[in-house]
């Protein structure tokens, strides 16, 4: 059964208290509680979606016990990739020690080229095309300053080798929801992205989401009652539960995935740094739903179940909450130095 | 129009993304960068490839406080000799640390960073930088 | 069969930042100062040998052995530059001692030069990280002040030097220039202003640091039979030599000495058939003060790791044991790189006729330089005597 063979994180170091980014813009700086995020991940000077994915992976071959001359195929998805045109993937592949003998692409769909790479490679594995496939999520992401965006946009990546021998988890399903629905988007040569404010509500995030859970629920047969954790794309720690609420989803269940509250939201590597959270200390046996959201707009839904065999690979590379918690603060100049918001510096 | 450099970053790509060195099968000494003659046996060297595992602890360091314009957003920042277990000594940044918390005899490891762009327009060398190693938990179960 | 190698006249212009002369205006000063203080006849320099690091990055011009003639109307004489980075200076003169003393050439002339200050700073520090290892060690930051940074530290830490040591080779060699027209500080500095100014690279402040300069320094060299003719203090060359280490501070086996300095300090003074108690007066090559105690140690003068202790004791100070860097050294005369060694030997030459008013070393009968390239991956040095 095709399913996740190793999987790994990666969080920069540096913070920024969103109510820091208040202050800046003469905002209340208890907004943190409005938006459900307190804190946000930023990238150094010298890191960017290439570096980050390759620590990601570099993980993840750990973690899986991974032979990396045996991946085939490497994808990763990202809207923040180094360069307009040259792959992310070959930089990643050549770093990992990948053969030359594999297929490659960049994906973008705003924050689920992630898990479009996930269902990519699970098309490969299950077709005996490649023995493992390696599909990142991973983003710095932009946010405009003085932006409402600007107190979430976060940085992080999660790689995933899918296979189908020994998984630690099992990929039992997917399905996904797709259509033209311009709620957020970035026009080639703007620095940063514009947003349809409330649009991004209902007629986006809710639709998407919410059709992708019940489209995979009558798939598989299954109610919410049969599954332990649940993780959607978090682009703020509001809306995930508000989703969960709109499903019937007990809170609890939710609750572990939550990581924007303390990262905010790593776009492309969100809702799969929520799963590899849930990974990190779930018990075998254990069913997770999750549901990414892309706009423009989209959602991959997923059912994965963990497996007996995850017990052999705990302990050996950082977990999510190794990175959450190693910190350094920086303040709202630092931060806009580092994000190269500074013009006159270049 | 040709852009600078190119070539001369690629031929590194091997040795600088994953410290691939070499060792000389004659004297049994590891080398990084790579060498085309062994210093110590010359023709009677055999060199292999080898990929180094990447750990070491820091032999010395300073904090840069005056850099060239490429280098100024990163400013201060360590650069330090790390000694490779397997015996050579690399120099490279170190990251990851407050500049105050650096010390000689740091167990540190290598990690995947932007070394520096030629320009907004030009190629992006990726390379090694070295940071104090991690704490990592296996969690136990709820 | 080999001759004598004398010095018949110097030349050296002022160090500083020379705004209104360009590389050609400083190359011909020093060339003509030292052709009128020989006293030769233009028409009887045989070649001319240039020290010069980087003309081509500093200021787009190579090929200044053809300039050099051609600027001094000096004909269709052989004409051609040497380069070892910071020890290009010393090369040269290297150069031509071999010259004449095997017989090619009966008089020559040394020029040493650079024009440093027509580039930005990145340009200027990237130009300097070209003497170290730039693929593995400069691209990735480590920029040329930063690898003696870390030569300090070691030094720190494995002998307990101290950062007020880094700083009196620093008043000490300022109280030196004071006295020394050509330098390019001619004026004291307290030790609590080197100790506050600021730090280019942990522990290396800016007052431990050779400038950024511009400047040219001239030899007339000949064989002993010509030198006679030409002047009544002859100053010989007893011996010049030169040895290499690696180009990166990584693959050095000790990162607190300099190999190359070692060896080719003990070959010079074998091949003069000298102690380092007959020296009188030495010039280091302070690119940095603690590179002045490191060769300190190397050259023997003081005990390994002790070097900072000897300059607290004020061995090094003029009328101390040995004296070091009476010209103000890299520090104070100022570093215009290729001119360096060259300017090394204008100022042992000034010491040995006893021309160096204000800063005389009395009775000094031997001289000695030093001039390394990059970290310690070149070292030169030269002996000089009466």
């Amino acid at each position: 059964m095709v399913g996740i063979v190793g999987y790994g994180v990666y969080v920069p170091r540096y913070r920024i208290k969103t109510a820091d980014i208040a202050n800046v813009w003469g905002a209340d700086p208890n907004i943190g509680k409005a938006l459900g995020v307190f804190e946000k991940s930023v990238p150094g000077p010298d890191e960017d979606v290439a570096t980050i994915s390759v620590e990601a992976a570099r993980n993840a071959i750990k973690y899986g016990k991974v032979d990396a001359t045996k991946i085939g195929a490497v994808y990763v998805g990202s809207e923040s990739h180094p360069y307009a045109v040259k792959p992310t993937g070959t930089i990643v592949a050549e770093a990992i020690g990948c053969t030359a003998d594999i297929t490659c692409a960049d994906y973008e769909f705003a924050c689920k080229a992630g898990t479009a790479a996930i269902q990519t490679c699970m098309g490969l594995v299950k077709s005996g095309m490649v023995e493992l496939g390696l599909a990142i999520g991973s983003d710095t992401a932009q946010g405009r300053p003085g932006d409402a965006l600007e107190y979430s946009a976060a940085a992080g990546g999660v790689a995933i080798i899918v296979g189908d021998k020994k998984p630690v988890a099992t990929i039992e399903d997917t399905v996904s929801y797709t259509t033209d629905t311009p709620d957020f988007w970035r026009r080639e040569g703007e620095d940063f992205p514009s947003h349809g404010a409330r649009f991004t509500g209902e007629p986006a995030y809710f639709r998407h989401v919410g059709e992708g859970a019940k489209s995979l629920l009558r798939k598989t047969n299954t109610t919410v009652d049969d599954y332990d954790y649940f993780v959607f794309h978090m682009p703020n720690g509001k809306f995930p539960l508000s989703m969960g609420g709109q499903l019937r989803i007990p809170p609890e269940k939710l609750e572990d995935g939550l990581v924007v509250r303390s990262i905010g939201n790593t776009y492309s590597a969100s809702a799969m740094m929520g799963l590899a959270r849930i990974l990190d200390i779930a018990e075998p046996g254990s069913k997770i739903f999750m549901v990414s959201y892309g706009s423009g707009a989209g959602s991959d839904a997923f059912v994965i179940k963990v497996e007996k065999e995850i017990e052999k690979h705990r302990g050996e590379v950082p977990t999510v909450d190794d990175y959450i918690e190693r910190k350094t603060y920086v303040d709202y100049s630092v931060y806009a130095k580092y994000r190269r918001k500074i013009v006159a510096l270049g | 129009m040709a852009e600078k450099g190119v070539a001369q970053v690629w031929r590194n790509i091997r040795s600088i993304y994953n410290i691939q060195g070499n060792v000389c099968k004659t004297c049994d000494t590891h080398f990084f960068p790579p060498r085309l003659v062994c210093p110590n046996c010359r023709r009677k060297g055999q060199l292999e490839d080898f990929k180094f595992k990447g750990l070491g602890i820091i032999y010395t360091f300073t904090i840069v406080r005056q850099a060239p314009e490429d280098f100024k957003r990163q400013m201060p920042y360590v650069v330090a000799q790390v000694e490779l277990d397997e015996g050579a000594r690399i120099t490279a940044q170190i990251v990851n640390v407050d500049p105050e918390d650096v010390k000689i005899g740091m167990r540190v490891r290598a990690c995947f960073r932007k070394i520096t762009e030629y320009g907004g327009g030009g190629l992006i060398v990726y390379g090694y930088k070295f940071e104090p190693v991690l704490k990592v938990t296996g969690h136990p179960y709820p | 069969m080999t001759r004598r190698v004398a010095i018949a006249g110097v030349g050296i212009s002022k160090f500083g930042e020379l705004w209104e002369q360009s590389i050609r205006d400083i190359t011909l000063e020093a060339g003509m100062l030292c052709i009128f203080d020989s006293g030769i006849r233009g028409g009887d320099i045989d070649a001319i040998c240039i020290g010069n690091m980087s003309a081509g990055r500093f200021t787009g011009q190579e090929h200044l052995g053809a300039l050099a003639a051609d600027m001094g109307g000096l004909g269709n004489i052989p004409s051609y530059s040497v380069e070892a980075a910071c020890a290009s200076g010393g090369a040269a003169v290297r150069q031509a001692y071999m010259a004449i003393r095997s017989g090619e050439h009966d008089a020559m002339m040394v020029l040493g030069m650079e024009k440093m200050s027509d580039v930005t700073q990145t340009e200027a520090m990237n130009t300097m990280s070209v003497a170290s290892d730039w693929e593995w060690e400069g691209l990735g930051g480590a920029t040329f002040p930063a690898l003696y940074a870390l030569m300090a530290r070691r030094h720190m830490y494995e002998y307990g030097t101290t950062e007020e040591q880094l700083s009196l080779v620093t008043v000490k060699n300022h109280a030196n220039a004071a006295h020394n027209p050509y330098a390019q500080f001619q004026r004291p500095v307290p030790l609590e202003v080197v100790m506050r100014s600021g730090f280019i690279a942990d522990p290396i402040r800016v007052l431990h640091s050779s400038p950024v300069s511009d400047g040219a320094a001239g030899l007339v060299m000949c064989s002993e039979e010509k030198a006679r003719e030409l002047t009544d203090t002859p100053i010989f060359i007893e011996a010049s030599t030169q040895a290499s280490d690696t180009l990166a501070l990584h693959d050095r086996k000790s990162i607190t000495r300099m190999d190359s300095v070692i060896i080719s300090s003990r070959e010079a003074l074998k091949r003069a058939g000298l102690e380092m108690d007959d020296i009188g007066v030495i010039e280091l090559h302070d690119s940095f003060t603690i590179s002045e105690i490191i060769q300190m140690e190397d050259i023997g003068i003081a005990k390994k790791g002790e070097g900072g202790k000897v300059v607290e004791e004020g061995v090094t100070q003029i009328g101390g044991k040995f004296p070091v860097n009476t010209s103000g050294g890299l520090k104070a005369r100022g570093h215009p790189i290729g001119a360096t060694g060259v300017a090394q030997i204008v100022e042992l030459v000034y010491q040995l006729r006893g021309e160096a008013a204000g800063r005389q070393v009395e009775g000094a009968e031997r001289g000695m330089a030093v001039n390394i390239g990059g970290t310690g991956a070149t070292s030169i040095v030269h002996i000089l005597g009466r």
